[in-house]
């Protein structure tokens, strides 16, 4: 069973804007899925056609079998959306908006304030379930979205970039969460900036760029197509220039630090030889970047001139 | 299955009806407190001071024959207000979103802001009305009357904020309406005369003002004499709920001024 399947969707802005150009894309039921892309990409455009928040041009889309322009109430009651901006009332207490949020779905109040309290509690906000929206943290709000979303208990949960803004004990705390919703059966959708997020989190991908997915596949698979990576080693002493060692890309970042760029087959142990023997000593190293990241910011590069040259 | 979608339906509007009048109350010094005031002052000038110079209007008191249109008058602006207010506020604020994601279909989420419109603005009038009863020996001579034309009108006006809310992209656009149209036709609408005092011209033109006969029919039903056929002030009111209702939801499911 899908949990959300697109068809050749499409959407134009009344100012002009093609922000989807025929989107077909498939979300299988339990599956951690990151879609990813740039700002004005077009995810938060898909977000909000299938939440109903946007109206679509042309296309189908159908959560769980549901053809949202035939059975659209049957179809909302299997989202829940955690969305990019606070959307809840700021003069509300928290309890209140978790409350009402469940009565909107139509889950009486006796068991939407039992519900309440497990989500509050779970997500390290019953302490201040009385208090009014907007005396809480940053933090605090991402989580308050995510406990509401969570009121009907959605078969699909849409989170766009729910950690944004969110400092890293409280966004790995979320994570954590997030990974248990999804093992008792919540297939999940996240948008993020953060691709570390989506590479630890999500078990399939795909990239959105330009209003056309340009990678869809899983995340193993995805990073199997990475054919570098740029590693970071600190120096224990200065250079002038960066040494040549046979077989790898080398530059100098500034005079203690050297980035080399190893391919796929070549092995870390050859790099420290040949520094041994130049009599470089090496105190620490790290990826530049992630590995996800390096990918999409590929992926997105050649798209961006495909576009250019029309090809 | 239709037997559970209909009690979920009821939990969802009984949820925005809770959530306004909560509204209602916790802003208690802009909803209720403001008009209370203007109308025991409305009371005092026009009724106590000025009404004694001015005698009888149809066989009653002046105090007698202004305080149903004061009523009603309150009714009409509360009515409007909770729902401009809270509607464009909800957008303003991206809240509505909690309900446009929700399977609560568009006639519902409607009805659930206009009965929360008729809440306050039948609670207010409500207070207005004990406030007469402290100026004023106010008769009542029909009780139908007084209850259908009251909540009738509140719908219709209710329905008017929610239209207004819908179109408003900034807050001028959400006082423009009350305060230049609204305002003049309930002033002009027979609330503080009656329409015959007024010369040939003014009453044919008067005739074309609909608050008119909603002021007559719940005058009428206090006083039992109306300025107007009565039969056309119903007819008028649930005219204009039907067809308010029917434009209301028909924007909804096109999504202006909410979906882009």
């Amino acid at each position: 069973m899908q949990a959300l399947a697109l068809r050749q969707l499409t959407k134009t802005y009344k100012n002009g804007i093609k922000a989807l150009k025929g989107i077909d894309l498939e979300v299988a039921e339990g599956d951690f899925f990151a879609l990813l892309g740039p700002n004005g990409a077009g995810k938060t455009t898909i977000i909000g056609i299938v939440t109903s928040l946007v109206n679509k041009t042309s296309g189908i889309v159908e959560v769980f079998g549901h053809d949202m322009d035939k059975e659209l109430e049957v179809a909302k009651s299997c989202i829940g959306v955690v969305p990019q901006e606070m959307n809840f009332n700021m003069f509300e207490s928290l309890f209140t908006i978790v409350v009402n949020q469940a009565g909107f779905y139509g889950i009486p109040r006796s068991l939407a304030k039992q519900r309440a309290e497990k989500y509050l509690k779970q997500l390290s906000l019953w302490d201040r379930r009385n208090s009014i929206a907007r005396s809480l943290s940053g933090g605090m709000k991402r989580r308050l979205m995510i406990a509401r979303a969570l009121m009907h208990e959605p078969r699909l949960l849409i989170l766009d970039e729910p950690t944004a803004g969110v400092d890293i004990e409280i966004r790995r705390s979320m994570w954590e969460f997030l990974r248990n919703i999804n093992e008792q059966g919540t297939t999940i959708i996240l948008t993020t900036h953060y691709l570390e997020e989506a590479e630890n989190l999500c078990r399939n991908v795909a990239i959105i760029e330009g209003g056309r997915i340009i990678e869809r596949d899983s995340m193993v698979k995805v990073l199997r197509k990475l054919q570098t990576e740029i590693f970071v080693l600190n120096l224990n002493e200065s250079l002038a220039e960066p040494p040549e060692i046979p077989g790898f890309r080398t530059t100098l970042a500034d005079d203690r630090t050297l980035e080399v760029e190893v391919s796929k087959g070549q092995t870390l142990n050859d790099i420290f030889a040949q520094l041994t023997a130049k009599g470089i000593r090496v105190n620490s190293m790290r990826n530049k970047v992630n590995r996800l990241e390096e990918l999409f910011i590929r992926l997105v590069d050649v798209s961006a001139r495909a576009a250019v040259t029309g090809t | 299955m239709g037997g559970s979608r209909a009690r979920a339906e009821w939990v969802g509007f009984s949820t925005i009806i809770i959530r306004e009048f909560n509204r209602i109350v916790r802003i208690w010094g802009q909803t209720i407190v403001p008009p209370t005031v203007t109308a025991t002052l409305y009371f005092v000038i026009f009724g106590s001071l000025i009404g004694k110079r001015i005698g009888q209007v149809g066989g009653y008191d002046y105090m007698q024959f202004i305080a149903p249109g004061l009523i009603m008058m309150t009714v009409i602006t509360n009515s409007y207000a909770n729902v401009v207010s809270s509607f464009f506020g909800a957008k303003f604020g991206k809240h509505l979103e909690e309900l446009l994601v929700s399977p609560m279909p568009n006639w519902l989420i409607l009805s659930g802001y206009i009965a929360g419109g008729m809440l306050r603005g039948l609670l207010v009038g409500s207070v207005v009305t004990v406030v007469a009863f402290l100026f004023t020996r106010l008769p009542v001579a029909h009780v139908f009357a007084i209850l259908s034309a009251a909540l009738l009108t509140s719908m219709v006006f209710a329905l008017g904020g929610f239209i207004n809310a819908l179109f408003a992209t900034n807050f001028d656009q959400i006082s423009w309406f009350p305060t230049f149209v609204l305002a003049p036709l309930t002033y002009l609408g027979g609330v503080f005369y009656s329409t015959t005092m007024l010369p040939g011209w003014a009453q044919t033109v008067s005739k074309a003002n609909p608050i008119l006969y909603m002021v007559s029919a719940f005058r009428y039903g206090f006083l039992g004499t109306s300025d107007v056929d009565l039969r056309l002030a119903y007819g008028i009111m649930v005219g204009a709920v039907v067809a308010m209702f029917t434009l209301a939801v028909t924007l909804l499911n096109r999504g202006t001024g909410i979906r882009e």
